[in-house]
């Protein structure tokens, strides 16, 4: 474990000393800023449409969580798609590029705690990243009254998400030594977990509930939408767990060869 | 104490190297040697448990590098052909890494630093990127993060390639004070270095050894280029024999 954090510690300090984490920071709120602008402006031209129309009953279901918060949400998960293979495209592939892979491997440290202590940096900073994110609904209310839980709930959804998301990353990373293959394999991945639900409409029930189960919309959509079920809590930890896994096989199958 | 029994390492069909033993004893400086490609980095690569053999094992200090993985790797300090070096990072703060990833207690970091620092001549770099220093100096970091956490046995793939003529001369000034009473490998393909810094050579042609002596052993008058050139043509000699014989049987065969 101490092992673990020494190489956290050092992964965290790197991120911050390249310009690829604040590209890849600023680029997510850039977005994120524009999406609550966009979106808090329809809402707000809907409510006006609704109160000309004097239409009390529609006026009393409109409301900024399923009009702001949620789709953004949403929109930011599709964003985090592309921004975390960004983010963990480097973590083993540049160390097997540059050599210094030889460095961690020869050193007196398991291999899962090499890969630990990657995950918590890189883990770390999209929840920084999140974290910073969550200014939207905080504005919100300073100004309005949106359902405090329902929009932690989707925050806690979107950080398991993106947690995943970076396990997955540390996979790819770990399987080349090229940045680029690493990430755009991850990308791939990524995208494959939001669609692959595509075909259950056409399958047979098993298979359907399946393709559904794997399916990362289904249980994301919950929480964005205040549900925080364990089942779908389970889902992203055995995301996490099994990408984890392979990653820490991959690594020690340098030991294998 | 490092001992290596029968290493043979093949990447698919190809033989890296083949049956490779030696011994390199407590206090002294042992150089590997020989030809491009002849396997070196293979077999530091073996010793220091970054790739495993297809047979055989190392022994350091009588822990062996694939079973007994983590406290062998504890005793070993590793050059690689290529500093390891993390280019955005400062070299102080590289090395008080390095340093805490071997082990080095915490109370014990600042010393171990220190000490690496001067020993290194790093004084005036020791603020500076790793990323932007000169070919010698990166060597010079490689050294000490290989030394950093005082490792009973030091392990070096060709520690002068690549500098000038004044820092090689300092870096092997240096790596004759180091050995005191560790034990230390050193591949090279330059024949003086062995000669003015090593206790015992290790000659390796073709993936196997050709010469294991000390070098107060060797016949007195000869040099070691002679040695070396005679024992690699020696391997050749007796490979393209054995080829022969091998035609010669198989023609037998046919007639």
């Amino acid at each position: 474990m101490k092992n673990s954090l020494i190489i956290a510690g050092k992964e965290l300090a790197a991120f911050f000393v390249q310009p690829v984490a604040y590209v890849v920071m600023s680029v997510f709120l850039l977005l994120g800023g524009f999406f609550f602008f966009a979106l808090l402006r329809r809402f707000d031209l809907v409510l006006q449409i609704y109160a000309a129309m004097q239409n009390p009953q529609v006026l009393e279901h409109l409301n900024l969580n399923s009009w702001v918060i949620e789709p953004m949400l949403h929109n930011l998960s599709i964003v985090l798609v592309i921004l975390v293979p960004a983010i963990t495209m480097r973590s083993f592939a540049e160390e097997k590029r540059t050599g210094t892979y030889e460095l961690l491997l020869t050193a007196p440290i398991r291999t899962g705690e090499i890969v630990a202590g990657k995950f918590i940096a890189a883990a770390l900073f999209v929840l920084i990243m999140i974290g910073l994110a969550a200014m939207f609904p905080l504005i919100l209310i300073l100004f309005g009254n949106p359902e405090i839980g329902v929009a932690f709930s989707g925050y806690l959804g979107l950080s398991f998400l993106a947690v995943g998301f970076v396990a997955v990353g540390l996979f790819t990373s770990s399987v080349t030594q090229n940045q680029i293959i690493a990430a755009i394999s991850c990308f791939g991945v990524l995208l494959m977990l939001y669609v692959i639900s595509w075909p259950a409409e056409s399958g047979g029930a098993a298979f359907a509930g399946l393709l559904r189960y794997i399916s990362l919309p289904e249980h994301f959509s919950r929480m964005v939408s205040g549900i925080i079920d364990t089942k779908d809590i389970v889902y992203f930890l055995s995301l996490i767990f099994v990408a984890l896994f392979l990653t820490q096989r991959s690594v020690e199958s340098a030991r294998w060869r | 104490m490092i001992e290596v029994r029968n290493l043979t390492k093949l990447y698919g069909e190809f033989v890296a190297i083949r049956d490779v033993s030696f011994t390199a004893e407590n206090g002294s400086i042992l150089g590997f040697l020989g030809p491009n490609g002849a396997g070196k980095t293979t077999t530091m690569r073996i010793i220091t448990g970054f790739m495993p053999a297809t047979s055989g094992t190392v022994l350091i200090d009588g822990l062996d590098i694939f079973t007994q993985s983590l406290e062998a790797r504890r005793k070993i300090g590793y050059l690689p052909e290529n500093p390891p070096l993390y280019a955005d990072m400062r070299v102080d703060a590289y090395l008080r890494f390095v340093a805490r990833l071997r082990g080095v207690p915490r109370s014990k970091l600042a010393d171990a630093l220190d000490h690496a620092i001067t020993v290194c001549g790093l004084e005036n770099v020791s603020h500076r990127i790793c990323g932007q220093l000169s070919k010698g100096y990166r060597q010079r970091v490689g050294l000490a993060q290989a030394l950093i956490h005082d490792p009973p046995v030091l392990v070096m793939d060709e520690p002068t390639i690549g500098l000038d003529p004044r820092q090689i001369h300092e870096i092997r000034g240096l790596i004759k004070t180091l050995s005191g009473s560790r034990t230390v490998v050193l591949s090279t393909h330059i024949l003086p270095e062995v000669s003015q810094i090593c206790d015992k050579v290790v000659i390796i042609a073709d993936g196997h050894v050709v010469l294991e002596e000390k070098l107060a052993a060797l016949p007195e008058g000869s040099s070691l280029e002679d040695v070396f050139l005679k024992a690699i043509t020696k391997e050749r000699h007796d490979l393209e024999q054995a080829r022969e014989e091998t035609l010669e049987e198989v023609d037998a065969g046919r007639g």
